[in-house]
């Protein structure tokens, strides 16, 4: 049985979150009411900042003339393809140093070097080696993303609690075991987490390989609309990305959220 | 009784970067079975490096560890070391896949021992949702599944709060006892040493040799070591242990 004091503070805990919740929304709400009104007002020039009603005619425009499935769908497919090979190479390269310990000693210098390494700086070289494709996009996706999270899958593999693997080990466990009883669903949190960091990383590479290259894409509109100073695009292709982002984050949040039970 | 394993003239020496330790220096042995033996030490003294030699976690230096034919040796730490991601059950059954042996009868032994000692209603629990008491006595169940000759316990309570760690320690002995298993455990703390155990080794400072062994004989059933406590004979070893470790100073 719940006490009364109990269901009050439980009813205010939700009380909190709604308001969290609504307020957050009002924000938004309000953002593009202003924005509309200092456009009807010619207080600011939609020529530069575009305006709510203008993005949403781009956007209904791209949707009858312009294949917008195709480049959503361009842009999406680019990031999956990246995402999961990214994760997939990242989670291999980092078992395998943790595998071999002499392997990890000499790659972590190298690693760190990459990591910090601006990876734009290498896009006129993927576009000469690979060539202006789709290919060279995710090649930039993966080079963002791959790195840190051989890093950060690494760095949760060497720190696994010793006495843990401890055990496994006085059971008669083998290296192989220790791994798969121990290492990796210890640090199935950690991984996710790194999964997490990688859907942005990835959104990054994906846009920053588009704007270099692509001929379709959000990035490809954005970088179009801003060479034939179209700004209603260019704004359009960055609320089109938030929502995008919106929607990637909450798939992982959800994932996460399944696998944490 | 049956002899199961003996230690003879070993050292022990670890390499670091800056020096050499001597770790253990010409220890010497013999463990029967049904022994309860109880290893105390000043610390860092290399009690537990000892244990880790018997439980093939480590390498010798020199000497020898002879161990009768197919011994097996079950460990357990000051931490539980449950795993957070299984049940209870899953834990306990967690040495049995590892060895490969998890046929039906080995199964029906570790619901057996979950039963018998209260944690039936907890199986499908995770490890966060028990008391630190009965996390031991799961750890120790999943030691128990494997069937091991000798357990080899390195500060298994030192975590525990005393209240806990003495009732722990009544509940964990008499699990022991009751599946007849012989022990090895090493503590630094000399009561808990001498009400558990009927033989006491006294390590001395590193590098250690065996500074006294002590037969302990409380006449009657000890099965219940905080009743031992408050025994005679309980006072007389704790002194003289108690005196061994201070001279070391």
């Amino acid at each position: 049985m719940k006490s009364e004091e109990y269901k009050k503070f439980l009813k205010k805990i939700k009380r909190d979150n709604i308001l969290v919740f609504i307020t957050q929304i009002l924000i938004v709400v309000i953002f593009f009411i202003v924005w509309q009104i200092l456009a009807d007002k010619e207080i600011i020039n939609t020529f530069l900042v575009s305006s709510p009603i203008k993005v949403f005619n781009t956007i209904i425009d791209l949707i009858r003339e312009n294949n917008f499935w195709n480049h959503i769908l361009a842009t999406l497919y680019e990031i999956i393809i990246s995402f999961i090979i990214g994760n997939l190479v990242g989670l291999l390269v980092a078992s395998l140093l943790w595998w071999n310990k002499f392997l990890s000693r000499v790659f972590e210098p190298f690693l760190t070097i990459l990591n910090s390494l601006p990876k734009v700086a290498l896009g006129p070289l993927i576009i000469v080696w690979v060539g202006a494709n789709t290919k060279s996009i995710i090649l930039m996706a993966l080079l963002i993303s791959t790195i840190i999270s051989v890093i950060n899958i690494h760095n949760a593999f060497k720190t696994t609690d010793e006495n843990k693997i401890k055990i496994v080990k006085t059971m008669g466990g083998n290296k192989f075991q220790i791994f798969t009883k121990v290492v990796f669903p210890s640090n199935i949190l950690p991984i996710i987490e790194s999964f997490k960091i990688n859907v942005s990383m990835c959104f990054v590479g994906v846009i920053m390989g588009e704007l270099l290259v692509s001929k379709e894409g959000i990035g490809y509109l954005i970088m179009y609309g801003s060479q034939v100073f179209n700004m209603n695009l260019v704004i359009t292709g960055v609320i089109l990305l938030v929502i995008l982002t919106i929607l990637l984050y909450y798939l992982v949040y959800y994932i996460e959220k399944i696998s944490k039970k | 009784m049956e002899k199961i394993l003996e230690i003879k003239n070993l050292y022990k020496t670890y390499h670091t970067k800056k020096c050499e330790i001597e770790a253990l220096n010409n220890i010497n042995f013999k463990l029967y079975e049904g022994d309860f033996v109880g290893i105390v030490g000043p610390s860092g003294c290399g009690k537990s490096t000892l244990l880790s030699i018997l439980g093939n976690l480590e390498n010798i230096t020199k000497g020898e560890v002879i161990k009768k034919d197919n011994l097996k040796v079950g460990y357990m730490l000051q931490d539980d070391c449950l795993f957070p991601w299984l049940t209870i059950y899953e834990n306990c059954l967690l040495g049995l896949k590892i060895n490969k042996i998890c046929n039906k009868e080995n199964i029906e032994n570790v619901k057996k021992l979950l039963d018998t000692y209260g944690l039936h209603d907890f199986i499908n629990n995770y490890p966060n949702d028990l008391s630190g008491g009965m996390r031991q006595r799961v750890a120790l169940i999943r030691t128990l599944a494997i069937k091991p000759d000798v357990l080899l316990l390195d500060e298994p309570f030192s975590a525990l709060d005393y209240q806990t760690r003495l009732s722990v320690s009544k509940d964990v002995l008499n699990i022991i006892k009751n599946e007849n298993k012989t022990l090895i455990i090493v503590t630094h703390d000399i009561s808990e040493a001498i009400s558990m155990c009927n033989k006491i080794i006294v390590l001395s400072k590193r590098p250690s040799t065996i500074k006294n062994i002590y037969n302990i004989d409380y006449k009657e059933d000890n099965k219940n070591p905080i009743k031992n406590r408050s025994s005679k004979v309980f006072m007389e070893y704790y002194e003289k242990i108690w005196e061994d470790l201070n001279n070391e100073e």
